[in-house]
Order: structure tokens, then C-alpha cells, then sequence
């Protein structure tokens, strides 16, 4: 056992676990993708309080599991947090700006007193809808196309760009993610929407949305795997740790683990299957395999990003500045309790999957937003 | 060595922190106390069956939801703003505060955010039991993510279970349990959770006053101030012995804060308690600083001795001491600590160089004095000394602690006779006849949130100009961005928080107004 927790394995281990909180905040945003159709889906006053109260008894899911992703990787991986938190503050600040705006929304918007209206909070959920997924996939985007900074013998960071992160939105492989993963989380919105709710008039105008989004996300995806996976990877070097870049890195590292590839194909089978069964079948349950093939699909794309001689941070400005999971890691020690304290994430899903059953047991109705019960 | 730093970035770090601490704290003591006397009227009802108990916990609930949202929303933004706005501290102390972040979120946020859905949303999808049973986890979870964030904030008051790495250049956990069990740690939860209790009681029975003012829903108001009534006077008692036991521990690992917070310029074996004063400038200079001189004081004469060392006679040492040295009570000068530390900077530099020259040698001689006891002891636990030109520039602000001490402690005495005489009218049955009461409990929550804030500007303001006592100064740690773009995301957040906190306040106003009814 002494011989297992190595530093290195660790290392890898905390790099799994933050894979598996990216892959379900990722599955989570289906949160934010239904915000994003609080104007343009329902058709009456109703339709938009059963598409709220649906998605707002979820909301805090996303938060917590966004603040854990952050929590996770401040203790396992503070380098990284110190650089790119610290160098890419736009990016970083226009994403908790779009957090803040919907933790308030739900509960403000329909509450008597309201000084600003509803319209005001509902179009904070928009944005937030809007924003949170697009400039997430923008973000995770740089792990495989570079950022702009360097690091000092104490490893201060220095940020290239005066545009502090921005600068990201200019490179076309960043946008292709940051609009694969707003797609997806719109499609993912639909597929929960139609899950929970029972009205037929929005069960309608779902289906036809949800072709008009599949169809851009599919797009988006497969354009930057494939820019990925034939571009240009950072190589970091196994006992010097130099970073280079080398062509079909990316590529080298999908089919050279065979574990990472089994994960990433059949996250994309289970998707796909989700796909077909909720534009072909029209199933209510097509969440479930839209949700569970996202998980392994995020997660192989980080082993990609982390994993097999690669840096998961890399510098486009000074490549020996890049981070690799060695470089960018907490301490032995740190990560030997922190793994400790991980175990503890079976239960927390276990009972986080009770009690959204317990709450989900029956649909939402029009009958039901009509009662006395907490509403948004 | 401090010119070289942008002060100006500094100080609107400094201050979009603050205003971001300050907003979230607002909101945070009321879920931490409200949610347990949730719990408590809940238990009541599933205990009694009696459906008032039912409708007055929703009543609370919904106040409870209200403050719940916006205090989420400001919680989030202090987490990353460590990454954003104080990148060298992240890489500094990350192997050890982050941890406390994570088991944060993975022990407290879950438990807190999945059963306040139930909570709110299950009352007629969930079993009785199991719905009081949610209750209870989001007022556990909600404490114990305090426990957790207090872990992480103690240890940069008191850095303890951590060893130097000099090859990362960074501190390194060396014992998750002094970590948590850190005495600053223990005090500190203790001490800000029964704050939170009692502000949430003083808010419960100012508005359950309101309602006997106006003559409306007495039963539940009654009910409601017999609750908090009780609750608030034990939380009451918890904050004023934690207040104390936590006061010592500052005299013993922060010193210099300790002498402001009383104003203590000359150290005394027979120093005096000061209940309230007003300060003067004496003339006399410290430095740069001026020295402060009490006027008008009601003073206990040997109390604080007593209080601080538990003997007779027990030597405090003041701001002068500790600035200038005292060799007779073996206290070091700010001089002295800062050439220690600027050797024991300059040894870890010329590793650093040495890593980098490949100087095998060099660097093993280097490396020997990080394990060597008495480097470690004697000079790197000065290490962040050596970003100070002055000794002065470690005296923290000493009239705005002082009042600011004075009045939260006041408060704290003021709120356990407000919870006494609660209790005290409620059992007699003279709630409504003591109309003053009433009057005074309402304008008494304000004061509530001042005495809630104030403890927490004396912790902070106190331990300037530390980020990390001893180990990092503030304008170190801060990340290397333009002091315009902080100051574009101060006025960003100042003015959407004063929004929410603007909306809160009126649909929590309206809320109430509106009643249980609803």
C-alpha cells in the first residue's frame, strides 16, 4: 500500500477527481441550458413559472458542485489556481459575475416586494444561462490551446495579455468548446425540462427545440475534437519535464490509453442514445443517458488535458512555465488527507441521489405552481 | 522594499475583499442561527402535532429563504477571489488552506444545498420525519461549512501544522489535525457560530415584537420570542466565554493586536481592564504611528493582568514593547525580527539560485538549514518581516480595533440581558404590556448586524498588516493585475451587491409585513 500512494499516484488520483466534479458540473449546467429558454420556450406566464420552479429546485446543485470544482482544485492543485485565477481575472470575475446573478434570481423573482421585477431576474437567469456554460467551455479550452503567462523563480504569475484572459474569446478552438458545451447544456436543459414537467403545449415546443440544438452542439463538439486531436498538443517530458509542442499529442494520448478511450467513446454513445431518444422516441427519460454519457465524456477529455506526459496548464508565452499535474500539486501530505476526506463522496452522492428522487417522485404541474406551497 | 509594491493595487484589493466579506456577513450569521431554530420549532411540531408549530416554521422559512439566496451569491465570490485578487498568497499557503476549502465543500455545501430543497420544497412530498430530518442537515451543514472556512481563516492568524518546502518556495501541510485543532480555530467557530445564534435570536424576537406592536399574529410571536428567547440567551452566554477564552489566545499568537485592541502602548504587571475610554493623540510618535492616550476612562484596575496571563501580577506587554524589544521580558525587537528574516529570505533566495545554476553543493548547504532547528526558530519564523522597512509598519490601526472592540462587547452584554428579560416577560405573560420592550427588541437588530460586523473588523483590521501572521504581509500576496481593473470589479460589486441587498431588504420587509397568512 506504501508502495501505491506515491506522490505521483496522488497526483493522478486528485486529477480523476477533479475530472469526475468537472464531468458533472458539466452534466449540472443542464441547469443554466434551460435557463437560457426562459424567454423564447414557454408561451404563457405558467409555462415560464413551471420551467423555473423545475430547474430551481436544482439550482444549487450546479453552485455547490461549481464551488467544490474550485475548492478541489485550490487544495489539490494550487498553482494552478494561483495562476490562472490570478493572471486570467476577466475571464475568471465575467463567471462569478453570471453565478451571482442567479443564486439571488430564483428566489427573488416572483416574491411580493420585488423592487426591481421579475423581468429583471429573469433575464439574469438568461444570462447566467447564457454565460456560465459558454465562457466554463472557454476556460477549459486553454488547457489544451495555451494562455498567455509566465512564471517567476517563485512561481509569481506575470499575464502577457492587459486583457487579463479575455484574449481567450479570440482563438477559435476556445469558442468551439465554450458553444459545444452552451449547446449541450441547452439540449441537457430541454431533455430535464421534459423529464420534470407535465404539460403538453411545452412538451411540444421542447421537441422542436431540441433538434434546432443538438444539431449546432454535435458541430461544435466533433469540430474541436478533431481540432484537438490533429493539432498541436503540450508535451511535457517525463524526466526533465520540458514542455514541447508536438503534433497529434492529444491524439497519441486518446489512443494510447485505453482506459481514457472506452470512457471517451462511450460517453459519446450514451449521448448520442440520448439524442435519438429524445428527438426519435420522444422518451422523457433521455436526461439520464444525455447526463450519464457527459460524466465520462468531460472526464476523458481532461485525461487527455492532464494526462500521458502532458501539460494540463500550458504557457502558449514561456513553455517551461507550463504546469503539469507534478509542478502545479499540493504536497504529499495534502493529498494523502485530502484522498482521505474523498472517500466520503460516495455518500455524498448517494444521498444527494435520495433526496432528488424524493423531490422528483412526481411532475411538476400547473396545478401544483397554482397551490400554496414555496414557489419561484 | 515596500515602494516596490502598488499600494494602490493593494489597498483596492484590500477593499473589494472587504466589501465582499463585509456584504456576505450580512447575510451569513442569520442562516447559521435561523437554521436551527427552524429546527427546533419543527421538532416541536412533529413532537406536538400542533399545527401552529407548522405554520410558524414556515413563516421563518421563508425569511430563512430570502437571506439564504443572497448569502450563497456573496459566499462564492470570496473562494475565487483568493485565486483572483491574492495569487501569491494561493501559491504560498495553498497545500494548507485549500484543504479546509475542499472539505468544505464536499462535507457542508452538499449536505446544505441538497436538503434545503427538501427542506422547502418537500413538505407534502416527504415523510414528516424525514422532512424535520432535512431541517436539521441544512442548519448542521450550514455550521459546518463555518467550521471549515473558520479552519482555513484561524490558521492564517495562527500558522501551525506546516513545514517550508523550500524547493516549491510555498508552506506545506505537516498535520491536519494541529490544523483543525488549531486553539485560534476552536475559539473562533465557537465564538462566531453563538454569535450568529444570537443575531438570528435578536432578529426573530425584534420581528416577533413588531407583530405584538401591531396588535398581530400574537400566538406565533409569542411562540417565536420563547424560542429565540431561550436560544439566544444560552448562544449569549457561549459568546461571551468563547469571546473571553478567544481573547486570550490572541494575546498569546497575535500580540501586537491583543495591545491594540486595549490601546496598551506600555506593558504592565498590573494592567488594567479598560471597560471604555476615549483616545487622544498623546504627541508622541511610535515611528510613523501616533500614540494614543486614554481620556475619560472607566478602567478595573490589575483586571487585565488577570485576565490575560490568569495570575496576579502577569506582565502584558504593550505596543512599545513589542515594537521596540523588552530583553527583560525576552520579547524581540521589529528590527531585530526584520534583519532575521531579510537572512532567512536571502538563504532561501540563493537556493533558489543555486536550483537554477545547478549547484548541487550550494544547494545542499542551503537545503540543511531549512531542517536546521535553529534557523527555523530563530530566522524563518520571521520570514515576513523582511518585506518591512520600518518597525512601525506593523501596528495595525489602534482607535478603529478599540472601538470597534468596545462596542461589539457591549452589545454582546447588552443582547443576553435583552434575551434575559424576553424570557423573563414571556413566562410572566407581559410580553404586550411592556411595550418599550417591544419597541427596544425591534430597534435592537440593527445593532445586531453592527456588533456581528464589528467582531469580525477587529479580526481583521487587528491582524494587519499580516495576511498570514509573521510569514506574509498583505502587499505580498496580492496578484499581479492592474490596480484599475480591481477597481473597475470594486465598483462592479459594490453596486450589485448594494442591489440584491436592496431587493433583500424589501422583499424581506414585505415578507414579513404580509405574515404567516400568506
Amino acid at each position: 500500500m506504501t508502495m501505491i500512494i506515491s506522490h505521483a499516484f496522488l497526483q493522478s488520483y486528485w486529477w480523476l477527481i477533479i475530472s469526475l466534479l468537472a464531468g458533472l458540473l458539466v452534466f449540472l449546467l443542464f441547469v443554466q441550458g434551460g435557463q437560457s429558454f426562459i424567454f423564447s420556450l414557454p408561451r404563457n406566464d405558467m409555462q415560464r413559472k413551471m420551467i423555473v420552479n423545475s430547474l430551481g429546485r436544482k439550482w444549487e446543485f450546479t453552485f455547490t458542485t461549481l464551488v467544490t470544482f474550485g475548492g478541489a482544485f485550490f487544495a489539490s492543485f494550487p498553482l494552478f489556481y494561483a495562476t490562472s485565477f490570478g493572471g486570467a481575472y476577466w475571464v475568471w470575475m465575467a463567471i462569478l459575475f453570471s453565478f451571482i446573478i442567479q443564486a439571488v434570481a430564483y428566489e427573488y423573482r416572483s416574491k411580493p416586494g420585488n423592487v426591481f421585477g421579475t423581468g429583471v431576474f429573469d433575464t439574469f437567469l438568461f444570462l447566467n444561462g447564457c454565460l456560465g456554460p459558454f465562457l466554463l467551455g472557454v476556460a477549459v479550452a486553454t488547457f489544451f490551446t495555451g494562455s498567455d503567462f509566465t512564471l517567476d523563480l517563485f512561481n509569481r504569475v506575470q499575464w502577457g495579455s492587459g486583457w487579463h484572459g479575455l484574449e481567450a474569446l479570440i482563438n477559435p478552438v476556445n469558442l468551439l468548446l465554450g458553444l459545444a458545451v452552451l449547446f449541450l447544456a441547452r439540449v441537457l436543459g430541454l431533455m430535464y425540462l421534459e423529464n420534470s414537467i407535465d404539460d403538453d403545449e411545452l412538451m411540444a415546443s421542447i421537441r422542436k427545440s431540441l433538434v434546432r440544438n443538438a444539431i449546432p452542439f454535435l458541430v461544435f463538439f466533433l469540430a474541436f475534437v478533431a481540432a484537438i486531436l490533429i493539432g498541436k498538443g503540450y508535451r511535457a517530458d517525463a524526466v526533465t519535464g520540458e514542455v514541447s509542442l508536438v503534433k497529434y499529442h492529444y491524439l497519441h494520448n486518446l489512443t494510447g490509453n485505453i482506459f481514457t478511450m472506452i470512457l471517451f467513446l462511450c460517453g459519446v454513445v450514451l449521448v448520442l442514445v440520448s439524442l435519438w431518444l429524445a428527438i426519435f422516441r420522444g422518451s422523457r427519460r433521455a436526461i439520464w443517458y444525455g447526463g450519464f454519457g457527459t460524466v465520462p465524456v468531460v472526464m476523458s477529455l481532461f485525461f487527455l488535458a492532464g494526462y500521458g506526459e502532458t501539460s494540463f496548464y500550458p504557457s502558449s508565452a514561456d513553455l517551461d512555465s507550463s504546469l503539469t499535474l507534478a509542478k502545479a500539486s499540493s504536497s504529499l501530505f495534502t493529498l494523502k488527507t485530502m484522498m482521505y476526506v474523498s472517500f466520503i463522496i460516495p455518500f455524498v452522492v448517494a444521498y444527494i441521489w435520495y433526496a432528488w428522487s424524493s423531490i422528483n417522485r412526481e411532475r411538476i404541474t400547473g396545478e401544483e405552481m397554482s397551490g400554496e406551497g414555496h414557489s419561484y | 522594499m515596500i515602494e516596490n509594491f502598488d499600494l494602490s493595487l493593494v489597498n483596492w484589493s484590500r477593499g473589494q475583499f472587504a466589501l465582499t466579506a463585509i456584504y456576505h456577513w450580512l447575510f451569513v450569521p442569520l442562516t447559521l442561527g435561523l437554521s436551527f431554530i427552524l429546527a427546533f420549532m419543527e421538532t416541536l411540531y412533529v413532537r406536538t402535532g400542533d399545527e401552529m408549530w407548522k405554520k410558524i416554521t414556515k413563516f421563518w422559512m421563508t425569511l430563512f429563504g430570502i437571506n439564504f439566496a443572497i448569502g450563497v451569491a456573496t459566499g462564492i465570490i470570496l473562494e475565487f477571489e483568493f485565486g483572483t485578487n491574492w495569487s501569491n498568497y494561493s501559491w504560498f499557503v495553498g497545500d494548507i488552506f485549500g484543504a479546509p476549502l475542499a472539505v468544505e465543500g464536499i462535507l457542508a455545501f452538499f449536505l446544505e444545498s441538497t436538503f434545503v430543497a427538501v427542506m422547502f420544497f418537500g413538505w407534502n412530498k416527504v415523510s414528516k420525519k424525514f422532512h424535520l430530518a432535512s431541517t436539521w442537515l441544512v442548519a448542521i451543514g450550514a455550521n459546518l461549512s463555518a467550521l471549515w472556512i473558520l479552519v482555513a481563516n484561524a490558521w492564517m492568524e495562527n500558522p501551525v501544522g506546516m513545514v517550508f518546502n523550500p524547493d516549491t518556495a510555498r508552506n506545506e501541510m505537516s498535520s491536519f489535525r494541529d490544523v483543525v485543532l488549531n486553539p485560534v480555530a476552536v475559539d473562533k467557530f465557537l465564538h462566531t457560530v453563538t454569535s450568529g445564534f444570537v443575531l438570528a435570536s435578536v432578529f426573530v424576537i425584534g420581528i416577533s415584537s413588531w407583530f405584538l406592536i401591531r396588535k398581530r399574529e400574537e400566538l406565533l410571536a409569542r411562540k417565536s420570542i420563547l424560542v429565540a428567547g431561550i436560544f439566544g440567551l444560552v448562544s449569549g452566554l457561549m459568546v461571551a466565554l468563547t469571546g473571553d477564552t478567544s481573547a486570550r489566545t490572541i494575546a498569546k499568537v497575535q500580540p501586537v493586536k491583543f495591545a491594540a485592541m486595549e490601546a496598551l502602548y506600555d506593558g504592565s504587571t498590573d494592567a488594567g481592564l479598560t471597560v471604555i475610554s476615549a483616545l487622544r493623540d498623546s504627541g508622541e510618535r511610535l515611528g510613523e504611528k501616533k500614540v494614543h492616550e486614554k481620556k475619560l476612562k472607566i478602567e478595573i484596575p490589575g483586571l487585565l493582568s488577570i485576565m490575560t496571563t490568569g495570575q496576579q501580577g502577569g506582565y502584558v506587554p504593550g505596543l512599545k514593547d513589542l515594537i521596540n524589544g523588552n530583553p527583560d521580558k525576552g520579547i524581540l525587537s521589529v528590527s531585530e525580527m526584520i534583519e532575521r528574516g531579510r537572512y532567512a529570505r536571502q538563504v532561501l533566495t540563493d537556493y533558489k539560485v543555486a536550483k537554477e545554476l545547478g549547484d548541487n553543493d550550494s544547494m545542499a548547504t542551503l537545503a540543511a538549514k531549512f531542517e536546521d532547528k535553529d534557523f527555523t526558530d530563530n530566522y524563518f519564523r520571521y520570514f515576513g518581516y523582511s518585506y518591512f522597512e520600518h518597525p512601525w509598519q506593523v501596528i495595525p490601526s489602534v482607535p478603529v480595533i478599540f472601538y470597534a472592540f468596545r462596542v461589539m462587547v457591549g452589545l454582546g452584554f447588552f443582547f443576553i440581558v435583552l434575551f434575559i428579560i424576553a424570557v423573563w416577560f414571556h413566562r410572566r405573560e407581559t410580553l404586550e404590556k411592556n411595550r418599550w420592550f417591544l419597541w427596544l427588541a425591534l430597534f435592537s437588530i440593527p445593532l445586531a448586524y453592527l456588533a456581528s460586523e464589528l467582531g469580525w473588523i477587529v479580526t481583521e483590521m487587528g491582524r494587519q498588516p499580516w495576511i498570514i501572521q509573521n510569514l506574509m504581509p498583505v502587499h505580498v500576496a496580492v496578484s499581479n493585475i492592474s490596480a484599475g481593473a480591481v477597481q473597475t470589479t470594486f465598483w462592479l460589486f459594490a453596486v450589485l451587491f448594494t442591489a440584491l441587498l436592496i431587493a433583500e431588504v424589501s422583499i424581506m420587509v414585505r415578507q414579513i409585513r404580509i405574515g404567516p397568512k400568506h
